[in-house]
C-alpha cells in the first residue's frame, strides 16, 4: 500500500470511436487505466512507443502519446488533471464516461 | 423564416456522401491520420479528451422548431442526451464516434443543417445579432447580410486555404450584441446625416493570444458594394497575412504589423483594381435573399397588454423573470423571450434533449416556430405575444429553464474547458458553477446589476474572458490549475480587452475573489452606475486592494 512507484502510460484514442484507451502489458488497448502497463524505465517505454505506432498505422488508434503516472496501492493515477479526466470522465459529469460506465480509474472525482 | 436554396440542399447532400466515404476509407486504413484530419475538419469533427467531436453550424443561430427537435434527436441517438450550445452561435455534440458522424451529417441533412465551416482555415458561418428582426433598437435585420456572405464565401476556392480562420460578425443595430469589434472582420449597419444607412466595415479585431479590437477601414459603405469590397480585404489578407507562424497568422496581426493607415491603402488599391459593373451586388439579388428572413405575420396589438402587467402581479417569480429575461420587442405587444441556460450551479450553454424539445414546442405555439442561440450561450423566442409571456414561463419553470438571471452575475459564459476540451490548460465549468452558486440568490445579483463574467479554459479564448467586464482564464502552472482575472473587458459598441488585476489564484479560490471584486463596486459605485463603468471611472486600484491588500 505504501510504495509509490512513478512511471508513464501509453494513451490513444480509439479510432472508430474516439473511446480513450490505454496500451496493457499483452499489448492490447483496454478502456481501464488499472490494465495499463506503467512503464518505469526509458527501454520500457520505447518498447510502448515502438508497439502505439504500429497500431496508429494499423488504424486501432490514433492520437498516442505518453503520460506520467503512478502506482498507488496497486492501482495506477495519471498525474495531471487532464489526464485523470481523461481516465475518468468530466469532472462536472460524474454520470457521464469512464468513471458511469464501470471502466474508470481507482481514483475518483468527488461530488461538488 | 430562413431556409436554404436549392444549391445548398444538393450541395450539403454530396458532401455528406462525400464524408461518408472519407470516413470509411480512414476507418479501412485506405488515409492516414493526416491526410483524414483536415477533411474532417471540414465537417466540424474534432477530436477531443473523451470522443470526437461535433460543432454543427446554426447560421445565425437562426432555428425552426423542427431543426431543434432534430438536435434533440440527435443528441438522444447518438450522444449522451444532451448538447452544449456554443460562444459561435453553434452546438456541439461530446459523445461522437467516428462510425456514426456520416449517418448524423445524413439526420441534419434532413432538417437543411450541416457542419461545413465549423472548422478550418476558411471563412467561418456568419455571425449576427441574436435579436436580429425582432430588437426595438434594430435599423434593419443584419441576417440577409450575412447571408449574402456566405452564399459568396461558402467553399470559395480563392478562400479555402487563407492563412488562419477568419470570422464575420454582423449587427444591424447600434447596441451591439454581436461583438463586431472582436472579430476578423465586423459590419455594423448605421445612418448618415440624410437618413441613407450604409456599412461600417471593422478589420483585424479579435481575441486569442493577442486580443485586438478591430479599426474601421470604411465609415459608410454601401450595400450593394459589401461583397467586393470585403473580397478586396480577403485579398490582400490571403497576399500578405503570415503563413509561418500560426500564432501570428490572424489578419489582426497583419492589421497591426503593418499599420492601420498602410493596411487600409493596400484595401483600397486592391478595390480600385475591380471593374465596377460585375462586382456590385444586384437589387433583385439583396431582395431575393431578404425574403429568405421576412419578418412573420405579426398582429395588430397594443403596446400594453393587460394580460402581462396582471401575471406580473399575481406572479413575484414572473414578474422577476420579466424584468431581467424580456426584452423590447420591434413590433407592439410582442417581447423577445431569453430563455437562460443558466440555471444555479449548471453547465453554461448546455441543454438536455428534453428541454430542447420544450424549447421546440414553446417556440411553435408561441415564436413563430423560430428560436435563437445567442453567443452568450442562451436560447431565445424572438416573437413573442406579451399576452403569451406568462405561460411560456409557467412551462419553462419545472424544465430548470426559468432562472431569471440574464445579463446578470449568473449568466456566465465559459467554454467546455478541460472536462472536455484537448486544447484547454484548465477546467473553465466548475469555476462558473462555484461563482453561480455564491451569487445564488436573485436579490444579489439584482441589486448588482447588469455584469458579463467570461471563462475561458485555455488563451484560445473561446470563453470571451478578453471582453469580459470580469474575465477569467484558465491556466497551467507547473501541472496545476490556476486563473488570472481581468477587468474592463467588453464586447459591447464600447468594445474594450480588460487589463489582469494581479496575480492568479486556485480554482477554489475564484469565487470569493469574485465576490470580493463585486462587494467593492457596490460599495463604490455612484447610483445606477453599471460594473463597467465604474471599472473605467475608477480604475483597478480598489479592486486590486479588496483582492490583494489584506492577504
Amino acid at each position: 500500500m505504501s510504495e509509490v512507484e512513478k512511471g508513464q502510460v501509453m494513451t490513444a484514442n480509439r479510432l472508430r470511436d474516439g473511446e480513450v484507451v490505454f496500451l496493457t502489458r499483452s499489448g492490447e488497448w483496454n478502456e481501464k487505466i488499472d490494465e495499463a502497463v506503467l512503464a518505469l524505465e526509458p527501454q520500457a517505454t520505447a518498447a510502448l512507443e515502438a508497439r502505439a505506432n504500429e497500431d496508429v498505422k494499423a488504424t486501432l488508434v490514433t492520437g498516442s502519446y505518453l503520460f506520467d503516472a503512478e502506482r498507488v496501492g496497486g492501482k495506477i493515477r495519471a498525474l495531471h488533471m487532464r489526464e485523470r479526466i481523461r481516465t475518468l470522465g468530466p469532472t462536472v459529469r460524474l454520470d457521464l464516461g469512464k468513471q458511469a460506465e464501470g471502466t474508470g480509474g481507482a481514483f475518483a472525482f468527488k461530488e461538488a | 423564416m430562413y431556409r436554404y436554396d436549392e444549391f445548398d440542399h444538393q450541395f450539403v447532400q454530396e458532401r455528406t456522401a462525400q464524408f461518408r466515404d472519407q470516413a470509411n476509407r480512414r476507418l479501412s486504413g485506405a488515409l492516414t491520420e493526416d491526410e483524414f484530419r483536415p477533411l474532417r475538419l471540414m465537417n466540424g469533427l474534432y477530436l477531443q479528451l473523451h470522443a470526437y467531436m461535433l460543432r454543427v453550424a446554426i447560421p445565425y443561430g437562426t432555428l425552426s422548431s423542427k431543426q431543434m427537435r432534430q438536435l434533440a434527436y440527435i443528441a438522444d441517438k447518438w450522444d449522451r442526451g444532451y448538447g452544449h450550445f456554443t460562444t459561435r452561435q453553434n452546438i456541439q455534440y461530446n459523445w461522437i464516434k467516428l462510425e456514426d458522424t456520416a449517418d448524423i451529417l445524413a439526420a441534419l441533412a434532413e432538417v437543411e443543417m450541416h457542419a461545413i465551416q465549423t472548422s478550418g482555415n476558411c471563412i467561418r458561418n456568419v455571425t449576427t445579432d441574436h435579436w436580429a428582426g425582432a430588437a426595438a433598437d434594430e435599423i434593419a435585420d443584419p441576417r440577409p447580410v450575412g447571408e449574402l456572405l456566405r452564399q459568396w464565401s461558402s467553399l470559395h476556392p480563392e478562400f479555402s486555404y487563407l492563412p488562419r480562420k477568419f470570422k464575420i460578425a454582423v449587427t444591424g443595430a447600434p447596441n451591439d450584441r454581436a461583438a463586431v469589434k472582436v472579430h476578423d472582420i465586423g459590419l455594423r449597419l448605421h445612418r448618415n446625416d440624410a437618413g441613407a444607412i450604409g456599412w461600417e466595415v471593422m478589420v483585424g479585431g479579435g481575441q486569442g493570444r493577442t486580443p485586438m479590437i478591430a479599426v474601421t477601414v470604411r465609415d459608410f459603405l454601401p450595400e450593394k458594394e459589401l461583397v467586393a469590397y470585403i473580397e478586396a480585404i480577403m485579398r490582400v489578407y490571403n497576399l500578405y497575412g503570415r503563413r509561418d507562424n500560426k500564432f501570428k497568422a490572424r489578419i489582426k496581426i497583419l492589421v497591426h504589423e503593418i499599420g492601420a493607415e498602410k493596411f487600409k491603402a493596400e484595401v483600397e488599391a486592391e478595390y480600385e483594381r475591380r471593374p465596377e459593373q460585375t462586382t456590385h451586388v444586384e437589387e433583385k439579388e439583396l431582395q431575393r435573399i431578404a425574403a429568405y428572413f421576412a419578418p412573420p405575420a405579426f398582429e395588430k396589438l397594443s403596446r400594453f397588454s393587460p394580460a402581462f402587467e396582471e401575471a406580473k402581479l399575481l406572479h413575484p417569480g414572473f414578474a422577476r423573470w420579466a424584468r431581467n429575461n424580456l426584452a423590447a420587442h420591434r413590433v407592439d405587444g410582442y417581447t423577445i423571450v431569453n430563455i437562460s441556460l443558466k440555471p444555479e450551479g449548471g453547465i453554461p450553454g448546455d441543454a438536455t434533449s428534453d428541454q430542447m424539445r420544450l424549447m421546440a414546442e414553446l417556440a411553435e405555439r408561441y415564436s413563430h416556430d423560430e428560436l435563437r442561440v445567442s453567443h452568450p450561450q442562451n436560447i431565445i423566442l424572438p416573437h413573442v405575444k406579451k399576452d403569451d409571456a406568462l405561460a411560456i414561463w409557467q412551462a419553462l419553470v419545472p424544465a430548470e429553464l426559468a432562472t431569471a438571471n440574464y445579463g446578470l452575475a449568473g449568466d456566465i459564459i465559459a467554454c467546455p474547458g478541460m472536462d472536455y476540451c484537448s486544447l484547454a490548460t484548465a477546467r473553465s465549468i466548475p469555476i462558473s458553477q462555484a461563482i453561480s452558486r455564491k451569487f445564488a440568490d436573485l436579490d444579489v445579483q439584482e441589486k448588482i446589476g447588469p455584469v458579463k463574467i467570461n471563462i475561458s479554459g485555455c488563451i484560445n479564448a473561446c470563453g470571451h474572458h478578453h471582453v469580459g467586464h470580469i474575465g477569467i482564464l484558465g491556466l497551467d502552472k507547473k501541472g496545476e490549475e490556476f486563473y488570472q482575472i481581468t477587468l474592463g473587458g467588453s464586447s459591447a459598441e464600447n468594445a474594450s480587452i480588460g487589463s489582469i488585476l494581479g496575480p492568479g489564484f486556485a480554482g477554489h479560490e475564484v469565487a470569493d475573489a469574485i465576490e470580493k471584486i463585486l462587494t467593492t463596486y457596490v460599495k463604490l459605485r455612484q447610483p445606477g452606475e453599471e460594473f463597467l463603468y465604474a471599472y473605467r471611472r475608477l480604475g483597478p486600484q480598489p479592486f486590486k486592494e479588496a483582492l490583494y491588500a489584506a492577504a
